[in-house]
Protein backbone atom coordinates (compact mmCIF):
# COMPACT_ATOMS: atom_id res chain seq x y z
CA UNK A 1 0.00 0.00 0.00
CA UNK A 2 1.49 3.46 -1.13
CA UNK A 3 1.60 6.10 0.96
CA UNK A 4 -1.26 7.99 -0.26
CA UNK A 5 -3.92 4.93 0.05
CA UNK A 6 -2.47 4.59 3.18
CA UNK A 7 -3.64 8.44 4.38
CA UNK A 8 -6.93 7.63 2.50
CA UNK A 9 -7.90 4.33 4.29
CA UNK A 10 -6.54 6.29 8.02
CA UNK A 11 -8.92 9.12 6.82
CA UNK A 12 -11.55 6.61 5.98
CA UNK A 13 -11.30 4.42 9.11
CA UNK A 14 -10.92 7.72 11.57
CA UNK A 15 -14.53 9.18 9.77
CA UNK A 16 -15.98 5.28 9.93
CA UNK A 17 -15.11 5.52 13.98
CA UNK A 18 -16.31 9.07 14.39
CA UNK A 19 -19.47 7.82 12.82
CA UNK A 20 -19.74 4.91 15.07
CA UNK A 21 -17.79 5.95 18.39
CA UNK A 22 -14.95 4.38 19.02
CA UNK A 23 -17.46 2.21 21.13
CA UNK A 24 -19.93 0.08 19.78
CA UNK A 25 -23.19 0.76 21.15
CA UNK A 26 -24.75 -1.91 21.18
CA UNK A 27 -21.91 -4.97 22.41
CA UNK A 28 -23.51 -7.87 22.32
CA UNK A 29 -22.89 -10.98 24.74
CA UNK A 30 -22.50 -14.19 22.70
CA UNK A 31 -22.63 -17.53 24.76
CA UNK A 32 -20.83 -20.62 23.96
CA UNK A 33 -21.28 -23.71 25.72
CA UNK A 34 -19.28 -26.91 26.61
CA UNK A 35 -21.20 -29.86 26.62
CA UNK A 36 -19.71 -33.26 25.87
CA UNK A 37 -16.23 -31.75 25.61
CA UNK A 38 -17.24 -29.72 22.81
CA UNK A 39 -17.57 -26.19 21.95
CA UNK A 40 -20.68 -25.11 20.75
CA UNK A 41 -21.47 -23.49 18.54
CA UNK A 42 -17.62 -24.79 17.42
CA UNK A 43 -17.41 -20.84 15.17
CA UNK A 44 -18.65 -17.64 15.98
CA UNK A 45 -18.39 -14.24 14.04
CA UNK A 46 -18.62 -11.37 16.50
CA UNK A 47 -18.25 -7.35 16.11
CA UNK A 48 -15.45 -5.78 18.13
CA UNK A 49 -16.31 -4.68 21.22
CA UNK A 50 -19.02 -7.73 21.85
CA UNK A 51 -18.05 -10.75 24.80
CA UNK A 52 -18.11 -14.29 24.44
CA UNK A 53 -19.24 -15.93 27.87
CA UNK A 54 -17.85 -20.04 27.86
CA UNK A 55 -19.56 -21.86 30.10
CA UNK A 56 -18.82 -25.50 31.03
CA UNK A 57 -21.80 -27.95 31.35
CA UNK A 58 -19.19 -30.94 31.72
CA UNK A 59 -18.79 -32.88 35.11
CA UNK A 60 -15.23 -32.58 34.04
CA UNK A 61 -13.19 -29.33 34.45
CA UNK A 62 -12.20 -27.38 30.84
CA UNK A 63 -10.35 -24.69 30.07
CA UNK A 64 -10.44 -21.58 27.27
CA UNK A 65 -6.87 -20.88 25.81
CA UNK A 66 -6.33 -18.98 22.85
CA UNK A 67 -2.49 -18.81 22.67
CA UNK A 68 -1.05 -15.18 23.72
CA UNK A 69 -4.27 -13.60 23.37
CA UNK A 70 -6.41 -14.67 26.48
CA UNK A 71 -6.63 -18.01 29.28
CA UNK A 72 -9.32 -19.15 31.24
CA UNK A 73 -9.12 -20.28 34.94
CA UNK A 74 -10.18 -23.64 35.08
CA UNK A 75 -13.80 -23.91 34.68
CA UNK A 76 -15.53 -26.19 36.50
CA UNK A 77 -18.64 -27.92 36.11
CA UNK A 78 -21.16 -24.71 35.51
CA UNK A 79 -18.02 -22.17 35.88
CA UNK A 80 -18.07 -19.50 33.00
CA UNK A 81 -15.52 -17.65 31.68
CA UNK A 82 -15.77 -14.33 29.46
CA UNK A 83 -13.43 -12.07 27.15
CA UNK A 84 -14.48 -8.89 25.57
CA UNK A 85 -12.99 -8.48 21.79
CA UNK A 86 -11.42 -5.60 21.33
CA UNK A 87 -9.79 -6.09 17.82
CA UNK A 88 -10.39 -7.92 14.81
CA UNK A 89 -9.11 -11.39 13.83
CA UNK A 90 -9.57 -14.78 14.19
CA UNK A 91 -9.15 -16.03 17.61
CA UNK A 92 -8.32 -20.00 17.44
CA UNK A 93 -8.76 -21.09 20.78
CA UNK A 94 -8.70 -24.36 22.67
CA UNK A 95 -9.09 -26.60 25.94
CA UNK A 96 -5.35 -26.93 27.26
CA UNK A 97 -6.72 -29.57 29.51
CA UNK A 98 -8.44 -31.68 26.37
CA UNK A 99 -6.37 -30.48 23.19
CA UNK A 100 -8.75 -32.23 20.98
CA UNK A 101 -11.46 -29.85 22.20
CA UNK A 102 -10.93 -26.75 19.74
CA UNK A 103 -12.80 -23.70 18.61
CA UNK A 104 -13.16 -20.36 16.90
CA UNK A 105 -14.04 -16.51 17.21
CA UNK A 106 -13.84 -14.53 14.20
CA UNK A 107 -13.72 -10.81 15.15
CA UNK A 108 -15.20 -8.14 12.63
CA UNK B 1 -12.66 -63.97 35.63
CA UNK B 2 -10.91 -64.30 32.45
CA UNK B 3 -7.46 -65.15 31.15
CA UNK B 4 -5.62 -64.02 28.37
CA UNK B 5 -2.95 -66.01 27.84
CA UNK B 6 -0.29 -65.40 25.41
CA UNK B 7 1.66 -68.79 26.06
CA UNK B 8 -0.26 -71.81 27.46
CA UNK B 9 2.83 -73.74 28.58
CA UNK B 10 3.46 -70.80 30.66
CA UNK B 11 0.33 -70.64 32.86
CA UNK B 12 1.41 -72.37 36.06
CA UNK B 13 -1.00 -73.59 38.30
CA UNK B 14 0.44 -71.13 41.02
CA UNK B 15 -0.42 -68.35 39.04
CA UNK B 16 -4.08 -69.42 38.35
CA UNK B 17 -4.35 -70.37 42.09
CA UNK B 18 -2.85 -67.12 42.80
CA UNK B 19 -5.15 -64.89 40.23
CA UNK B 20 -8.17 -67.05 42.32
CA UNK B 21 -7.11 -65.43 45.47
CA UNK B 22 -7.65 -61.93 44.03
CA UNK B 23 -11.06 -62.11 44.85
CA UNK B 24 -12.02 -64.32 41.75
CA UNK B 25 -12.39 -61.39 39.38
CA UNK B 26 -8.65 -60.37 38.31
CA UNK B 27 -7.96 -60.27 34.81
CA UNK B 28 -4.61 -62.10 34.62
CA UNK B 29 -2.42 -62.14 31.98
CA UNK B 30 0.81 -63.80 31.30
CA UNK B 31 3.28 -63.13 28.36
CA UNK B 32 7.09 -64.29 27.51
CA UNK B 33 8.80 -61.21 28.80
CA UNK B 34 10.84 -61.09 26.50
CA UNK B 35 14.25 -61.55 28.93
CA UNK B 36 17.17 -62.25 27.37
CA UNK B 37 17.91 -65.48 25.32
CA UNK B 38 21.03 -66.34 27.22
CA UNK B 39 21.28 -66.02 30.69
CA UNK B 40 24.99 -65.99 32.01
CA UNK B 41 26.12 -68.24 35.18
CA UNK B 42 26.17 -65.02 36.77
CA UNK B 43 23.19 -63.83 35.57
CA UNK B 44 21.35 -67.14 36.16
CA UNK B 45 22.35 -67.27 39.37
CA UNK B 46 20.92 -63.37 40.05
CA UNK B 47 17.32 -64.70 38.15
CA UNK B 48 17.33 -67.58 40.55
CA UNK B 49 17.66 -65.21 43.45
CA UNK B 50 14.95 -62.76 41.74
CA UNK B 51 12.82 -65.32 41.35
CA UNK B 52 12.66 -66.73 44.83
CA UNK B 53 11.86 -63.05 46.34
CA UNK B 54 10.10 -61.65 43.29
CA UNK B 55 9.26 -58.44 42.56
CA UNK B 56 5.43 -56.98 42.55
CA UNK B 57 4.40 -53.63 42.91
CA UNK B 58 0.74 -52.22 42.33
CA UNK B 59 -0.60 -49.39 39.88
CA UNK B 60 -3.37 -47.04 41.29
CA UNK B 61 -4.22 -44.32 39.62
CA UNK B 62 -7.01 -41.80 38.52
CA UNK B 63 -8.30 -41.00 42.09
CA UNK B 64 -10.25 -37.32 41.38
CA UNK B 65 -10.19 -36.51 44.83
CA UNK B 66 -12.77 -34.11 45.18
CA UNK B 67 -14.70 -35.26 42.74
CA UNK B 68 -18.89 -35.43 43.57
CA UNK B 69 -20.58 -36.15 40.63
CA UNK B 70 -23.57 -38.38 39.56
CA UNK B 71 -20.70 -41.06 38.56
CA UNK B 72 -19.39 -41.46 42.30
CA UNK B 73 -20.50 -39.06 44.27
CA UNK B 74 -17.86 -40.96 46.63
CA UNK B 75 -14.69 -40.68 45.11
CA UNK B 76 -13.03 -40.70 48.20
CA UNK B 77 -15.11 -43.42 49.62
CA UNK B 78 -13.94 -45.68 46.91
CA UNK B 79 -10.12 -44.85 46.65
CA UNK B 80 -10.20 -45.59 50.92
CA UNK B 81 -11.93 -48.82 49.80
CA UNK B 82 -9.08 -49.58 47.12
CA UNK B 83 -6.28 -48.52 49.84
CA UNK B 84 -8.34 -51.04 52.04
CA UNK B 85 -7.74 -53.83 49.57
CA UNK B 86 -3.98 -52.83 49.53
CA UNK B 87 -3.83 -53.54 53.06
CA UNK B 88 -5.40 -56.73 53.26
CA UNK B 89 -2.65 -58.03 50.56
CA UNK B 90 -1.28 -61.14 51.80
CA UNK B 91 2.02 -60.33 50.69
CA UNK B 92 3.10 -56.38 51.05
CA UNK B 93 4.30 -55.04 47.54
CA UNK B 94 7.14 -53.35 47.34
CA UNK B 95 6.03 -50.10 46.49
CA UNK B 96 3.13 -48.24 44.57
CA UNK B 97 3.14 -46.32 41.44
CA UNK B 98 0.34 -43.40 41.02
CA UNK B 99 -0.23 -42.67 37.35
CA UNK B 100 -2.36 -39.30 38.22
CA UNK B 101 -5.12 -37.61 38.58
CA UNK B 102 -4.46 -37.92 41.73
CA UNK B 103 -6.94 -34.96 42.46
CA UNK B 104 -9.52 -33.68 40.64
CA UNK B 105 -8.72 -29.96 40.82
CA UNK B 106 -5.31 -29.56 42.33
CA UNK B 107 -6.81 -28.22 45.82
CA UNK B 108 -4.72 -28.19 48.80
CA UNK B 109 -7.43 -30.07 50.90
CA UNK B 110 -7.64 -32.50 47.77
CA UNK B 111 -4.11 -33.41 47.72
CA UNK B 112 -4.24 -33.42 51.38
CA UNK B 113 -7.33 -35.86 51.90
CA UNK B 114 -5.23 -38.34 49.21
CA UNK B 115 -1.94 -38.34 51.17
CA UNK B 116 -3.67 -39.26 54.25
CA UNK B 117 -5.50 -42.05 52.82
CA UNK B 118 -3.08 -43.22 50.18
CA UNK B 119 -0.15 -43.11 53.20
CA UNK B 120 -2.51 -45.70 54.87
CA UNK B 121 -1.25 -48.26 52.79
CA UNK B 122 2.29 -47.94 54.27
CA UNK B 123 3.98 -48.05 50.78
CA UNK B 124 6.58 -45.69 48.69
CA UNK B 125 4.29 -44.10 46.35
CA UNK B 126 6.02 -42.95 42.93
CA UNK B 127 3.90 -40.67 41.60
CA UNK B 128 3.60 -39.20 37.89
CA UNK B 129 0.71 -36.18 36.98
CA UNK B 130 -2.13 -35.64 35.47
CA UNK B 131 -4.09 -32.83 34.05
CA UNK B 132 -6.12 -32.19 36.72
CA UNK B 133 -2.96 -32.26 38.84
CA UNK B 134 -1.44 -28.59 37.60
CA UNK B 135 -4.92 -26.88 37.76
CA UNK B 136 -3.82 -24.47 40.78
CA UNK B 137 -3.30 -21.24 39.76
CA UNK B 138 0.47 -21.30 40.04
CA UNK B 139 0.60 -24.83 39.06
CA UNK B 140 3.08 -25.72 42.34
CA UNK B 141 0.93 -27.86 44.62
CA UNK B 142 1.95 -31.02 42.48
CA UNK B 143 5.64 -30.32 41.74
CA UNK B 144 5.70 -29.43 45.89
CA UNK B 145 4.59 -32.32 47.18
CA UNK B 146 5.20 -34.94 44.60
CA UNK B 147 8.53 -33.53 42.74
CA UNK B 148 11.24 -34.18 44.97
CA UNK B 149 14.20 -35.34 42.97
CA UNK B 150 12.31 -34.72 39.45
CA UNK B 151 12.98 -33.18 36.63
CA UNK B 152 11.22 -30.69 34.10
CA UNK B 153 7.52 -30.87 35.43
CA UNK B 154 8.08 -34.28 36.90
CA UNK B 155 9.68 -36.84 35.15
CA UNK B 156 12.33 -39.16 36.74
CA UNK B 157 13.56 -43.04 36.86
CA UNK B 158 14.76 -45.61 39.28
CA UNK B 159 15.99 -48.98 39.85
CA UNK B 160 13.91 -51.51 41.48
CA UNK B 161 14.07 -55.14 41.59
CA UNK B 162 16.60 -55.61 39.10
CA UNK B 163 14.00 -53.68 36.87
CA UNK B 164 14.36 -49.93 35.56
CA UNK B 165 11.34 -47.61 36.22
CA UNK B 166 10.92 -44.59 34.46
CA UNK B 167 7.69 -42.00 35.45
CA UNK B 168 6.85 -39.64 32.50
CA UNK B 169 4.97 -36.57 32.47
CA UNK B 170 2.57 -36.16 29.09
CA UNK B 171 0.27 -33.94 30.48
CA UNK B 172 1.92 -30.27 30.07
CA UNK B 173 2.09 -27.77 27.31
CA UNK B 174 -0.33 -29.63 25.19
CA UNK B 175 -0.91 -28.06 21.60
CA UNK B 176 -4.48 -27.40 20.19
CA UNK B 177 -5.51 -30.16 18.29
CA UNK B 178 -3.12 -32.56 19.35
CA UNK B 179 -2.97 -35.25 21.84
CA UNK B 180 -0.55 -35.83 25.11
CA UNK B 181 2.86 -34.54 25.11
CA UNK B 182 6.58 -35.33 26.06
CA UNK B 183 8.68 -32.65 24.60
CA UNK B 184 11.63 -32.34 23.68
CA UNK B 185 13.56 -31.34 26.73
CA UNK B 186 11.93 -34.41 28.11
CA UNK B 187 12.96 -37.12 25.64
CA UNK B 188 16.58 -35.77 25.14
CA UNK B 189 16.64 -36.83 28.94
CA UNK B 190 15.08 -39.97 28.44
CA UNK B 191 17.63 -40.78 25.39
CA UNK B 192 20.33 -40.25 28.08
CA UNK B 193 18.55 -42.12 30.77
CA UNK B 194 18.32 -45.27 28.73
CA UNK B 195 22.11 -44.64 27.29
CA UNK B 196 24.60 -47.38 28.50
CA UNK B 197 21.62 -49.42 30.25
CA UNK B 198 21.83 -52.83 29.22
CA UNK B 199 19.28 -54.28 26.95
CA UNK B 200 18.29 -57.31 28.81
CA UNK B 201 17.20 -55.39 31.79
CA UNK B 202 13.58 -54.87 31.94
CA UNK B 203 11.85 -51.48 31.77
CA UNK B 204 9.07 -50.13 33.30
CA UNK B 205 7.48 -46.84 31.79
CA UNK B 206 4.65 -45.25 33.17
CA UNK B 207 2.48 -42.06 32.84
CA UNK B 208 -0.48 -40.44 32.73
CA UNK B 209 -2.13 -40.34 29.58
CA UNK B 210 -1.43 -43.24 27.21
CA UNK B 211 1.55 -43.10 25.32
CA UNK B 212 0.13 -45.40 22.41
CA UNK B 213 -2.69 -44.03 20.23
CA UNK B 214 -5.68 -45.43 21.66
CA UNK B 215 -8.48 -43.41 20.43
CA UNK B 216 -7.17 -39.72 19.11
CA UNK B 217 -10.86 -38.67 18.87
CA UNK B 218 -10.83 -38.14 22.22
CA UNK B 219 -7.23 -37.20 23.43
CA UNK B 220 -6.59 -40.35 24.42
CA UNK B 221 -2.61 -41.02 23.02
CA UNK B 222 0.94 -39.13 23.30
CA UNK B 223 1.90 -37.08 20.33
CA UNK B 224 5.64 -37.80 20.63
CA UNK B 225 4.95 -41.13 22.39
CA UNK B 226 6.55 -43.31 19.63
CA UNK B 227 9.52 -40.96 19.88
CA UNK B 228 10.38 -42.39 23.52
CA UNK B 229 9.02 -45.65 21.99
CA UNK B 230 11.78 -46.04 19.38
CA UNK B 231 14.28 -45.52 22.22
CA UNK B 232 13.02 -48.32 23.80
CA UNK B 233 12.75 -50.47 20.90
CA UNK B 234 15.90 -52.13 21.33
CA UNK B 235 15.27 -53.75 25.07
CA UNK B 236 14.27 -56.93 25.39
CA UNK B 237 11.44 -55.74 27.94
CA UNK B 238 9.47 -53.00 28.11
CA UNK B 239 5.93 -52.65 30.01
CA UNK B 240 3.98 -49.55 29.47
CA UNK B 241 1.64 -48.55 32.35
CA UNK B 242 -0.84 -45.85 31.83
CA UNK B 243 -3.99 -44.49 32.97
CA UNK B 244 -6.35 -41.56 32.17
CA UNK B 245 -8.82 -43.65 30.52
CA UNK B 246 -10.70 -45.17 33.46
CA UNK B 247 -10.64 -48.76 31.91
CA UNK B 248 -8.61 -51.44 31.47
CA UNK B 249 -7.45 -51.91 27.66
CA UNK B 250 -4.04 -53.61 26.81
CA UNK B 251 -1.79 -54.09 23.84
CA UNK B 252 1.57 -56.37 23.51
CA UNK B 253 3.75 -55.61 20.29
CA UNK B 254 6.76 -56.87 20.03
CA UNK B 255 8.47 -56.40 22.73
CA UNK B 256 6.31 -53.70 24.68
CA UNK B 257 3.22 -54.44 26.45
CA UNK B 258 0.80 -51.68 27.17
CA UNK B 259 -1.45 -51.74 29.92
CA UNK B 260 -4.20 -48.62 31.25
CA UNK B 261 -5.19 -49.10 34.78
CA UNK B 262 -8.53 -48.70 36.17
CA UNK B 263 -9.77 -45.50 38.05
CA UNK B 264 -10.64 -45.74 42.06
CA UNK B 265 -13.05 -43.17 41.66
CA UNK B 266 -15.70 -43.36 38.45
CA UNK B 267 -15.29 -45.29 34.86
CA UNK B 268 -15.38 -43.69 31.71
CA UNK B 269 -16.49 -45.24 28.45
CA UNK B 270 -15.43 -47.38 26.01
CA UNK B 271 -13.82 -45.41 23.19
CA UNK B 272 -16.67 -44.20 20.90
CA UNK B 273 -19.28 -45.80 22.60
CA UNK B 274 -20.37 -42.24 24.08
CA UNK B 275 -20.52 -38.47 22.51
CA UNK B 276 -17.91 -38.09 25.06
CA UNK B 277 -14.83 -38.91 27.10
CA UNK B 278 -16.82 -37.96 30.73
CA UNK B 279 -17.53 -39.68 33.68
CA UNK B 280 -20.15 -42.70 32.46
CA UNK B 281 -22.70 -43.32 35.13
CA UNK B 282 -24.24 -46.87 35.57
CA UNK B 283 -26.03 -48.28 37.76
CA UNK B 284 -24.95 -48.06 41.64
CA UNK B 285 -24.47 -52.21 41.20
CA UNK B 286 -22.49 -51.70 38.68
CA UNK B 287 -19.39 -48.97 39.65
CA UNK B 288 -17.64 -51.21 41.48
CA UNK B 289 -16.84 -53.60 38.93
CA UNK B 290 -15.72 -51.01 37.52
CA UNK B 291 -13.18 -49.31 39.11
CA UNK B 292 -9.90 -50.79 40.86
CA UNK B 293 -6.41 -51.04 40.99
CA UNK B 294 -3.44 -53.49 39.44
CA UNK B 295 -0.89 -55.75 40.89
CA UNK B 296 2.23 -56.39 39.06
CA UNK B 297 4.53 -59.41 39.13
CA UNK B 298 8.11 -59.87 37.55
CA UNK B 299 9.35 -63.45 38.33
CA UNK B 300 12.66 -62.83 35.67
CA UNK B 301 13.25 -66.74 36.27
CA UNK B 302 9.93 -67.19 34.61
CA UNK B 303 10.43 -64.99 32.19
CA UNK B 304 6.69 -63.83 32.95
CA UNK B 305 5.45 -60.35 33.51
CA UNK B 306 2.05 -60.61 35.01
CA UNK B 307 -0.27 -57.98 35.57
CA UNK B 308 -3.75 -58.56 37.44
CA UNK B 309 -6.57 -55.89 37.42
CA UNK B 310 -8.59 -55.71 40.50
CA UNK B 311 -11.86 -54.67 40.71
CA UNK B 312 -13.20 -53.04 43.91
CA UNK B 313 -15.89 -55.46 43.59
CA UNK B 314 -16.60 -58.60 40.90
Amino acid sequence: MNRRASLERSIRLALTAALLGTAPLHAETIKVTIDNFTFTPAEVTVKVGDTVTWTNHDDIPHTVVSAGKYRSKTLDTDDSFSFTFAAAGDYKYFCSLHPHMTGMVKVE
Amino acid sequence: MSFDDHDDSGLSRRKVLECMTWAGTGVLWTLSGGVPRSLGLVDAAKAAEQQATGLTFLQISDSHVGFDKPANPNAIGTLEEAVNRIKAMPKKPAFMIHTGDISHLSKAAEFDDADRIISQTRLDVHYVPGEHDFLDEDVKLYKERYGKGSRGAGWYSFDAGGVHFVGLVNVVDLKAGGLGNLGAEQLAWLEQDLKGRSTSQPVVVFAHIPLWTVYPQWGWGTEDGGRALDMLKGFGSVTVLNGHIHQVMQKVEGNVTFHTARSTAFPQPAPGTAPSPGPMKVEDARLRTLLGIASIDFKLGDERLAIIDTPLAG
